[in-house]
């Protein structure tokens, strides 16, 4: 039982262990061979933890957002500046997923808002239930947006629903152009696709926009591409409206049912 | 590597088949997996053995089918093949397709031994 927010789940360490199986002794007589036909996701548990924790946020008012990208892509500095842009206007707080330290979250607490990091050992992802266990160290109820900062990391964080709202996968101009058509999978799932560290372009003639565009498109992925620097700019002014426009929407009652 | 997690997630399942069917032992466990669930078939089998160790599944064999990605075209409506990092329609070239085979990561079928022989 969680305590925190009365819902049947648990932290994870408190989960009962997994039952052994011990081999009956030996001359036993075999049993009779059975095939059993399933079509259920392998990831169903992670997937019904992911939709208690929508249920959490939607209750609640607050838009979740995934951030995933590949590690030093400027997730944090994104956050750093959101924050401050949006000060007064959204209140947000923010869950780090990092495998080791605190780093991150203290940027954020030090942009005065509230931070949970999850250190993950060698998981090289986030899952349902380390999100879940984090929501209990946060006031949902007095925020606007939660942002989940995934480990950096292109392919595992995109197989694990989380039970957000909307994922944001970032590429970043020193990365090259053409990461989607290499890491098709987290790309194509993404709900908006964010081209970071635009003022680099002027040093970096091998990124094309066009050819980032391009390359989207063809890993099946047909949202809005904004491109921005965190220094300001119409582009992350259109990443801010895109932020109001979501966290109204969630609001409307036609939005808030599904 | 967040193969073994699907691993440890997968094995869960069997062992509460196994319960529910009071199973004695696991022989086989057969599963689906398309290109575009973001999980590579080799790694998960290696990743299996670690997780089954010391469950009910322990000697069971790990059966992957390996799914082709398929997608069918919003404009011509042909479905076709179609490679992960490349989802337009092999037919007219357009890419506002949608996908119809490629995206499954699913437990498909488990093989187990009684707990009880029959009595004859």
């Amino acid at each position: 039982m969680c305590r925190d927010c009365g819902c049947s789940l648990g932290p994870a360490a408190t989960r009962a262990p997994l039952v052994a199986h011990h081999p009956a002794p030996g001359g036993r007589p075999a049993g009779q061979v059975e095939s059993i036909e399933l079509i259920t996701a392998i990831l169903d548990e992670n997937d019904r933890v992911a939709a208690h924790n929508r249920t959490h946020f939607d209750q609640h008012g607050v838009l979740a957002i995934n951030l995933m990208s590949s590690p030093g892509s400027g997730k944090t500095s994104l956050l750093e500046a959101t924050i401050r842009a949006l000060e007064g206007e959204l209140r947000v707080a923010v869950i780090e997923g990092d495998l080791a330290t605190e780093n991150d979250a203290e940027r954020i607490r030090a942009c005065g808002v509230p931070a949970v990091q999850i250190t993950t050992g060698n998981a090289c992802h986030l899952d349902a239930q380390m999100v879940h266990d984090a929501l209990h160290g946060l006031p949902l109820a007095g925020l606007d947006i939660l942002f989940v900062e995934n480990v950096g990391n292109l392919v595992c964080p995109a197989s694990f629903d989380l039970g957000v709202h909307r994922n944001v996968t970032l590429l970043s101009v020193p990365e090259g152009d053409d990461k989607p058509a290499k890491y098709p999978v987290m790309f194509r799932g993404a709900d908006l696709a964010l081209i970071t560290k635009t003022d680099l372009l002027a040093y970096i003639d091998e990124f094309q926009p066009e050819r980032a565009r391009a390359s989207l498109r063809q890993v099946g992925y047909a949202g809005q591409v904004i491109e921005l620097t965190k220094r300001g700019g119409a582009g992350f002014m259109a990443w801010l409206a895109w932020l109001r426009d979501e966290t109204a929407a969630l609001r409307r009652p036609a939005a808030t049912g599904g | 590597m967040h193969e073994l997690a699907i691993c440890q997630a997968l094995i869960e399942q069997v062992e509460r088949v196994a319960r529910e069917h009071e199973a004695r032992r696991v022989i086989s466990v057969v599963i689906a997996i398309g290109p575009l669930s973001g999980v590579e078939p080799k790694l998960l089998e290696h990743a299996y053995p670690l997780a089954a160790a010391g469950t009910v599944a322990e000697s069971a064999s790990l059966v992957v089918e390996t799914e082709p990605v398929r997608v069918r075209c919003r404009t011509c409506r042909a479905e076709t093949d179609a490679l992960p990092n490349r989802l337009v329609c092999a037919g007219c070239g357009d890419w506002q397709v949608d996908v119809t085979s490629g995206e499954q990561l699913l437990l498909k079928r488990v093989e187990i031994e009684t707990a009880e022989a029959l009595v004859h």
